[in-house]
């Protein structure tokens, strides 16, 4: 049963108004970021803040096309749109132009298209298509492997030409899948990989050991709940280690490197907690000691990967982030730089226009990714607090709103579109203020440029349009 | 797979709201508690430039201008500005080699590729001119006005000394210099730097990150303009200076004339001397090293700092000191027989009346008649050894500024040496008497005094017994602010009653009548008083000395000549001491064949 109602009555004007006010927030911060006084008119044509306001209207004219698209549309297209989008990402890894490093601009005369933001929308399209299809249930495998493959590939895509930072995001999308009955276990995991993988970066790998062996000897007491079993692991542990390790170095005449003789005794027992598991048939404590041997292995790996596979620049980045490296010139000079800036703005900000370190350009890429500089500086925290404050009411807007979806694609959408945006949040504005390493991607709505603007715009307002029309599709 | 995890939405919004709220503690610590960003931005975006003030104008006693500035030119780089140039042309213009600009260039991009750094310090004027032209031709480069010296005459280079570069050491000292500041080095510069040197200021821009300048911080209200240095006048008679420099020429030696009166430097004269115009500008670098290895040695300021034996002028002192303690009275009368012997101590004398009286004794110089006045002082039966006789022999010498630093205010001044009663105690062990140091009695042995003390002397006996410290600025910005110490009368340890028989025996010594041993030095009418002397130098020839005030009754000038190897007192230095006395008092010269034969005297001087 359908009804056919007017969209315009039914569509969430308080998202609608929550965007048009941090789009034009964002427009009048980059005016201050590059304003120059040869070019005081904000309707420059020639400046970023005038070329921004020509994207904004052109978005605004993709809201309203999204607006007005039959909803049924987006579900019956999102595979359709889907192959579209991963067909631009190939072509652009042959025919984009190459900016900073990274094929991934399509030129047209004077427009630049960056198909990774509108891959995101594609692949939330698809990523709901399929999640809320019958065959798609949760407590199959399968079906989150197939999800899985359904971010990958543009992530991989992505990740060719290169742009890591565009690839994190596609992590959002586990977020996504959680709400739809992910096991909140392995996402878990997967956050435990993720602070291992730093801890290895950082720590030897012998401390990276321990940190393993204490995770798992948690886990395996949460799992078993005896302190025995604990005290047999733990003892046995140290034991061998030290007994291994005599043996080796006194008698053997083996190098002393205590790393091995630990994972030796880890492998030890490994063995007899793996005895033990088939006499008393403990399955959870199985997993334990797998994804123990899995931690260790991609531990390692980690630190290979590092070296061979993330370009200068990034491994620079990251190991500034992890603070194994100065160099108050190169990578670390933007970080440092964007926090005097917004550290100098105060309580109230310097003022409209008046910030020093955005308007004398010694905030780099002050107008795109560093676009929160010029609010923190020149707003101070209050308008920092606005600013993320008004991000925070539109992602609960949005949760909130895919909550009330009846129809399941709706729903998956919706959440979709908040965790990405939740996501490039999270890393634009931690980057910017120390917190998360630099990786460039842009601050929704605020950041300039085309590309990442209709993206958003896009990704929003097919959302409001599936939600104007929820109360029509009753499944 | 519906509602089944709806309990999933709260989880999900939390982690959005803890995100967010990590951020905003994050942020508020960074933008409101820690002030160190503030700083930092400061630091980032405002550039202090440097205003440098002029240095004040220097005048001599009649208000000539002496040291006034010229406008000189530092040649900045920035590295971050710099694009490809026409080296060639550059080069060409500047002067420089296409060696030198890559170096400083590259020295430059070490330092700071955004910050300015010196290029090309003080471009002279005309090549700047020419340079200005061209200027837009070199992005990068840039122009910052400075001051320099300029010297109106190429005169008194020891005493104005000069200005240079700071160094570390001075900016330790001295939190008001910087790198790159001028400091007087020496002379006058040295002395009067804190009121030469004026106040800097500061001009405050607003740079974007480029170091590009984008305007004023708040329309110029914390700038501060530059204070140019207080104008000085000196002391010196800058006519009778050149005079000075110019009979001293062909000689090595040092000439200071003082007035009495007032104790201000007249004149400061050593030579060999230098173009004070070489130490300013670029060439200072390459002229000093090249005055500083001169084996004549033209940097040695010999006024006040070579140390000589007194020679016969000595005499005066002794025969003050035979006097004030009662060991000779004027009448004293001693024989000569062309010399002195004692046991096989022999002490000569050259052919003069015999005997003489105390005037007598002054007036021919006779070193037997000295050698008995000193016994009698050091032998005196009213002391009660001849140690203790010894020690008030040297408190009385002492009182005249000798064996000691006159504290003027001329910086690197020498104290010389009055030997002590220990230091002959030493040598000698106790066992020597008025005859071992016999030497003493005509003004040899361990004596050592500066032309400056010898002036001092001439303008203590000008005074009948006191004198001011000899100093060398009259005026600061028009005031009368000298420091006080010059303002006040140093009394000697004589009565000034024991004065006016010396003065005769010196007025004799020059105008007879019979005879005397600066007779060429009389000036009809002028009054002149001196005393030869005659340093014997084991080394070459002897040192020619004459000290003199004139006129005899409220002297104008006393003055002190100095020249070494010059042989007799009368040979040389009487000549240029009786001219320059002349030539202060009565701005005339009378005897141009005396100008003419110091012109022509030439002494040749040994390569050290």
């Amino acid at each position: 049963m359908q009804r056919n109602v007017n969209v315009w009555a039914r569509v969430d004007w308080f998202t609608i108004i929550l965007y048009l006010v941090m789009v034009l927030m964002g427009w009048v911060n980059i005016y201050a970021a590059v304003y120059s006084e040869e070019h005081r008119s904000i309707f420059d044509w020639n400046m970023r803040y005038g070329k921004q306001m020509l994207w904004i209207g052109a978005a605004i004219v993709l809201a309203l096309i999204s607006l007005s698209i039959d909803t049924r549309a987006f579900s019956f297209f999102a595979y359709f749109i889907y192959a579209l989008s991963l067909i631009s990402l190939m072509l652009v890894l042959v025919l984009g132009k190459e900016v900073n490093g990274a094929r991934a601009w399509f030129e047209i005369g004077q427009l630049r298209l960056q198909p990774t933001e509108f891959a995101k929308v594609a692949t939330c399209l698809a990523v709901a298509k399929y999640l809320s299809s019958y065959n798609a249930r949760s407590d199959k495998l399968k079906t989150w492997i197939i999800a899985g493959i359904i971010i990958a590939v543009p992530a991989v895509l992505i990740a060719l030409q290169p742009d890591i930072g565009s690839v994190v995001v596609f992590a959002a999308f586990t977020l996504t899948f959680y709400r739809e009955g992910f096991p909140g276990i392995i996402l878990l995991f997967g956050f435990l990989l993720v602070f291992l993988s730093l801890i290895a970066l950082v720590a030897s790998p012998f401390t990276v050991l321990i940190v393993i062996l204490v995770i798992a000897l948690i886990a395996f007491f949460i799992v078993r709940q005896r302190i025995p079993e604990l005290l047999v692991a733990i003892v046995g542990l140290t034991i061998s280690y030290f007994f291994s390790r005599m043996i080796a170095v006194r008698l053997l005449h083996f190098p002393d490197n205590p790393y091995y003789y630990l994972l030796f005794a880890t492998g030890v027992m490994g063995v007899i907690a793996l005895v033990n598991i088939v006499r008393k048939k403990i399955r959870y404590v199985f997993w334990i000691v797998f994804l123990t041997f899995v931690a260790i292995g991609f531990t390692y790996s980690i630190d290979y990967f590092f070296d061979n596979f993330l370009q200068p620049h990034q491994q620079q980045r990251i190991n500034i982030l992890l603070g194994k490296e100065s160099d108050p010139k190169g990578a670390e000079y933007n970080v440092a730089q964007s926090k005097i800036a917004i550290g100098s703005g105060g309580f109230f900000g310097k003022g409209f226009l008046q910030g020093t370190q955005t308007k004398f350009n010694f905030v780099p890429e002050q107008s795109t990714d560093f676009i929160f500089c010029t609010v923190g500086e020149e707003w101070g925290f209050v308008g920092s607090f606005i600013v993320l404050g008004l991000f925070v009411i539109l992602l609960l807007r949005i949760l909130h709103l895919s909550e009330l979806q009846r129809s399941a694609f709706s729903r998956i959408y919706g959440y979709g579109v908040a965790t990405i945006m939740f996501m490039h949040v999270a890393i634009n504005v931690g980057m910017t203020i120390g917190l998360l390493p630099v990786i460039g991607i842009p601050l929704p709505f605020f950041s300039y440029g085309g590309s990442s603007l209709w993206a958003f715009t896009l990704l929003l307002f097919i959302f409001l349009r599936l939600d104007a029309s929820r109360l029509e599709v009753l499944r | 797979m519906n509602n089944q995890f709806a309990n999933r939405y709260y989880i999900i919004s939390g982690i959005f709201v803890l995100v967010v709220l990590i951020y905003l503690i994050r942020l508020f610590y960074m933008q409101i508690i820690d002030t160190s960003y503030k700083f930092s931005a400061e630091n980032n975006s405002q550039r202090y430039v440097t205003l440098y003030p002029a240095r004040g104008l220097i005048y001599d006693r009649k208000g000539q201008l002496i040291v006034s500035n010229q406008a000189a030119y530092d040649l900045m780089v920035n590295p971050q500005e710099l694009r490809p140039f026409d080296t060639a042309t550059f080069c060409s213009i500047l002067g420089i080699t296409p060696e030198y600009v890559r170096q400083t260039i590259r020295k430059a991009r070490n330092y700071s590729r955004y910050k300015s750094s010196p290029f090309l310090y003080q471009i002279p004027d005309s090549v700047y001119a020419a340079f200005q032209e061209q200027l837009y031709r070199f992005p990068g480069f840039y122009v910052q006005p400075r001051t320099l010296r300029h010297y109106e005459r190429k005169i008194a280079a020891h005493f104005l000394g000069y200005v240079g570069e700071v160094d570390s050491s001075h900016i330790k000292n001295d939190s008001y210099y910087q790198m790159g500041d001028y400091i007087g080095m020496s002379g006058m510069e040295k002395a009067y730097e804190k009121e030469l040197r004026g106040v800097k200021g500061v001009k405050i821009y607003l740079v974007d990150v480029h170091n590009r300048i984008k305007g004023s911080l708040a329309n110029g209200r914390f700038d501060r303009p530059a204070v140019q240095g207080k104008n000085v006048t000196a002391t010196i008679d800058a006519d009778l200076q050149a005079y000075g420099e110019k009979l001293i020429k062909n000689f090595r030696g040092g000439i200071v004339a003082i007035e009495p009166a007032t104790g201000e430097i007249l004149a400061l004269i050593s030579n060999p001397s230098y173009d004070p115009q070489m130490l300013i500008g670029r060439a200072r670098a390459i002229n000093f090293v090249r005055l500083r290895d001169d084996p004549s040695n033209p940097l040695f300021n010999r006024a006040l700092q070579s140390k000589n034996p007194p020679g016969s002028t000595f005499k005066l002192l002794n025969a003050l000191v035979g006097l004030q303690t009662g060991a000779i009275t004027p009448q004293s009368t001693f024989g000569c027989a062309r010399g002195y012997t004692v046991g096989p101590v022999h002490v000569g004398c050259h052919v003069h009346p015999t005997p003489l009286d105390l005037i007598g004794g002054i007036q021919y110089s006779c070193n037997a008649y000295f050698c008995n006045v000193f016994r009698r002082i050091i032998d005196n039966p009213k002391e009660k050894n001849r140690f203790s006789a010894y020690q008030h022999w040297r408190d009385l010498v002492m009182s005249f500024g000798l064996g000691k630093k006159i504290q003027t205010d001329l910086p690197h001044e020498l104290g010389g040496n009055i030997p002590s009663l220990e230091y002959y105690n030493r040598i000698y062990r106790n066992s020597w008497n008025s005859v071992t140091i016999i030497s003493l009695s005509i003004g040899q042995g361990e004596i050592g005094i500066t032309p400056l003390q010898l002036a001092n002397m001439a303008a203590i006996i000008a005074n009948r017994g006191y004198y001011y410290i000899p100093h060398s600025v009259r005026l600061i910005n028009g005031y009368d602010s000298i420091d006080m110490r010059f303002k006040q009368k140093q009394y000697t340890a004589f009565d000034s009653s024991l004065f006016d028989i010396v003065v005769e025996g010196m007025y004799r010594a020059v105008n007879g009548p019979g005879g005397g041993t600066a007779l060429n030095g009389a000036v009809k009418g002028l009054d002149i008083c001196g005393k030869t002397g005659t340093a014997q130098n084991p080394h070459g020839d002897d040192h020619s000395i004459f000290i003199a005030f004139a006129p005899r009754n409220n002297p104008k000038i006393a003055i002190a000549v100095y020249i070494e190897n010059g042989g007799f007192g009368a040979t040389i230095a009487v000549p240029i001491a009786s001219l320059m006395i002349e030539k202060y008092l009565t701005d005339t010269i009378t005897r141009p064949w005396y100008e003419e034969y110091l012109r022509t005297k030439t002494i040749i001087y040994p390569k050290k």
